[in-house]
């Protein structure tokens, strides 16, 4: 409870508190001996003619003024409320937020650790599984890749079968675990002129058999070695890197000769969070089997 | 309650409360009180033991968010029911208090229904009023306490099976009962059934009147509906004044109909006298009509010395026909049109209620992509809730643009009583819709049952 950059603060916030109470009781102690003759008004005089009559409140209301003073004693010696008293019950907001997370895992946690055992594709075949992970996907990955896991720009397609670090069930749940980072680096200054990145552009469009002029693919082919080195020499990309191929149709940034020239020329930073300490393992469990059954027929495999 | 204190009196801020010890009243009002109080109670404490569909038929769900009441399963979207439903009410308590006064009060408010159980349970173990009186005035001894505990033993099961009943309607009452017959209940449950009980053991044993003079809000915004014409409980002044006892009456043969003996006084639950004219702690209950009319019966005059008659027929001496033409004014009319209208409303519209829906959300994160054949796609997030109790297989189809379909066919099977959120990609052919937003709308429609479909508005987007 550092909240005061004082301690007078403290003792001023709880004196008032105290002295308020004690005030209310006092009124309450002054009121209860108080008498008045029957049918004498209390003075106040309005709309020319109306009074109030001095007509006796029940006494179990006054109790229940009393009761209240009691509650707020208790209530302050319990829980947080003078000043920076912690209160003898050490009740905090994050610790009962704490509290409901440890029971909704041990509600839920068993039936999550029971799929956690099993193979991810056997979980992905499980159509109650399916039914978990599509719930979890549409609550923490649909924002970026889309209800339907199709993508986005800049965020890849989740049922293709083309993958930036592999499509094996484990490694999906490795990326969904550990989070990925493909870093593209800006090739513009390494390759020279402009003209050289628009040559490499028009050779890596012409891969995917999309137009290009063959001059400037020719010549970009020559230079192509810059970007060898991670995509491979055929442009076939690398998993291991997460460099993508850059000979079948799947653009992650878009295919157009500029939007090319401009992942080039600046490169690219994408990145996928990682959701182990968010999410559990066996939540990235489920997940994983279902993001691998958008692109697999996991019945089909789970019958051999 | 003060008026016949003589002025000089001294008060406290605060006064005790004075004992009231009812007489049994009985008698045509008695007994209609009596068909209230089981009337509401047989429905109250029978409705959740009463089957329908293999559940309870009357079960407010709050962990999965769904309200049976016989065939109807409402959610939370139907909210919009229970506030109708409160309008409703209010609309009934203002038409029946202006017409008859605080007949509610007296005769079906729970605080005077469960008063009256208590009353008789208090009646059967402690004796006529002044049989209780005597109790209250003697010393303790073995007897008064005997029977003072058993009032109160038989106060708790009452007040405790009430509470027992309040949550089964929340928790199902078979599992409740084997929660409770195993000692097994869960803190809330536990929470409820006991304060449900205590308020019904302090209101209806302790509180009693005091609940109706200073807690209730509805006991004081009744006297505002009230006009002229409202039938309310009333002493014939003229008729019965001046009162005297009955010895000198037949001395002097003169005097009004009142013959002073009190018992108008002695069987009021709220304790005031009805000969001053009416009072805000009146509930209406008639108890004093019955103990007028029994007593003029004897005395070989006519009844109806106090009888429900309204302000302006005691001041105009209008007849019982004049009274009931008179109901027929502006107020009650309009009352009555509203009330017919808003129960109109919320009959049809609960008649015509469709159980399913459909919520229609757009994928914010991309506005529309170009797919093959230079198409556009757009992505939508249906949220679909079968209210039904049986599963069902639906289809989904969209339309407001020329060419729009969805990408694939799109069917989906649904348990009773559950929702599910379907990704669906609708596309529209190149040159299709304008640029920016395009209006369309999806449509969902049961398989086996076209009248169940419903229709949801969309968003369209073609980029620019």
């Amino acid at each position: 409870m550092a909240d005061f950059t004082d301690g007078f603060w403290n003792l001023y916030i709880a004196l008032l508190t105290l002295l308020s109470i004690a005030g209310c009781g006092l009124l309450l102690w002054s009121q209860a001996n108080y008498k008045a003759a029957a049918g004498s008004t209390t003075g106040h005089v309005w709309d020319d003619d109306l009074t109030e009559l001095n007509t006796p409140m029940p006494r179990w209301w006054m109790w229940l003024f009393w009761i209240t003073i009691v509650f707020a004693l208790g209530y302050l010696v319990l829980y947080p409320g003078l000043g920076s008293f912690a209160g003898r019950l050490g009740w905090q907001s994050a610790s009962a937020y704490r509290r409901e997370l440890a029971q909704a895992d041990a509600e839920y946690g068993p039936l999550f650790a029971q799929y956690a055992r099993q193979d991810l594709r056997v979980v992905a075949a499980d159509p109650k599984a399916h039914a978990i992970g599509e719930r979890l996907f549409l609550t923490y990955c649909a924002q970026c890749h889309g209800s339907d896991a199709r993508g986005n720009k800049g965020f890849p397609n989740l049922t293709d079968k083309d993958w930036l670090y592999g499509g094996a069930p484990e490694v999906i749940k490795n990326t969904i675990l550990h989070g990925r980072n493909g870093v593209m680096p800006p090739m513009g200054a390494a390759l020279g002129a402009d003209q050289d990145v628009e040559n490499v552009a028009h050779y890596v469009r012409s891969l995917s058999g999309l137009t290009a002029d063959p001059i400037k693919t020719v010549f970009g082919r020559a230079k192509f070695g810059a970007c060898a080195a991670c995509h491979g020499a055929d442009a076939r990309g690398n998993q291991a890197l997460g460099a993508p191929n850059l000979s079948d149709k799947v653009w992650l940034h878009g295919g157009s000769e500029a939007t090319v020239m401009e992942t080039i020329r600046k490169g690219r930073n994408s990145t996928m969070p990682a959701f182990e300490t968010f999410l559990g393992e066996p939540k990235v469990h489920l997940l994983a089997a279902y993001v691998w059954s958008l692109s697999n027929e996991p019945t089909k495999v789970a019958k051999k | 309650m003060n008026s016949a204190a003589p002025k000089s009196q001294v008060i406290r801020m605060y006064a005790a409360r004075e004992e009231i010890h009812p007489r049994e009243a009985t008698g045509r009002y008695a007994s209609l009180r009596w068909v209230c109080v089981w009337l509401t109670q047989l429905v109250y404490y029978g409705l959740p033991w009463l089957g329908w569909n293999g559940r309870q038929a009357v079960l407010f769900d709050l962990g999965a968010r769904k309200f049976y009441i016989f065939g109807m399963v409402l959610w939370p979207q139907d909210f919009i029911y229970l506030a109708a439903l409160l309008i409703i009410c209010a609309y009934c308590l203002f038409l029946v208090t202006a017409v008859a006064g605080r007949v509610w009060c007296g005769f079906a408010c729970p605080q005077t229904v469960y008063t009256e159980v208590f009353m008789w349970i208090e009646r059967r173990i402690e004796g006529p009023r002044s049989a209780r009186i005597r109790l209250d005035r003697q010393p303790w001894s073995v007897d008064k306490a005997a029977r003072k505990s058993a009032k109160h033993a038989a106060w708790a099961l009452v007040a405790l099976w009430t509470g027992f009943t309040f949550v089964a309607y929340f928790t199902p009452v078979s599992v409740l009962a084997r929660e409770v017959a195993s000692f097994a209940l869960g803190p809330w449950e536990g929470f409820w059934i006991l304060f449900y009980a205590l308020a019904t053991y302090g209101n209806a044993g302790w509180m009693r009147e005091q609940v109706c003079k200073y807690m209730c809000p509805y006991a004081r915004f009744q006297s505002a509906m009230f006009d002229q014409d409202t039938l309310i409980v009333s002493y014939d002044t003229a008729r019965g004044e001046p009162r005297s006892a009955r010895a000198v009456q037949t001395e002097s043969k003169g005097g009004g109909d009142c013959i002073d003996c009190r018992l108008c006084v002695q069987v009021c639950p709220t304790g005031i006298d009805i000969r001053d004219g009416l009072q805000y702690e009146c509930i209406g209950c008639a108890a004093c009509v019955d103990a007028c009319n029994l007593v003029m019966d004897k005395v070989g005059l006519a009844r109806g010395l106090v009888r429900y008659t309204t302000a302006h027929a005691v001041t105009a001496g209008l007849s019982a026909g004049a009274i009931r033409r008179r109901v027929l004014r502006p107020r009650v009319l309009i009352y009555s049109a509203l009330l017919l209208l808003i129960a109109g409303a919320f009959g049809v519209s609960l008649a015509l209620r469709l159980p399913l829906k459909l919520d229609v959300i757009r994928d914010r994160g991309a506005m529309g992509r170009e797919v093959e054949n230079g198409m556009i796609e757009n992505v939508y997030r249906l949220q679909i809730m079968n209210t039904a109790e049986a599963a069902h297989t639906f289809r989904v189809g969209v339309t407001g643009i020329a060419s729009i379909a969805l990408a694939e066919p799109v069917e989906a099977m649904l348990e009773g009583a559950s929702a599910r959120t379907l990704a669906v990609r609708v596309r529209i052919a190149t040159g299709a819709g304008k640029p920016g937003s395009n209006h369309i709308a999806f449509e969902l429609e049961a398989l086996d049952q076209p009248s169940l479909r419903v229709r949801e508005s969309a968003v369209f987007i073609v980029p620019r």
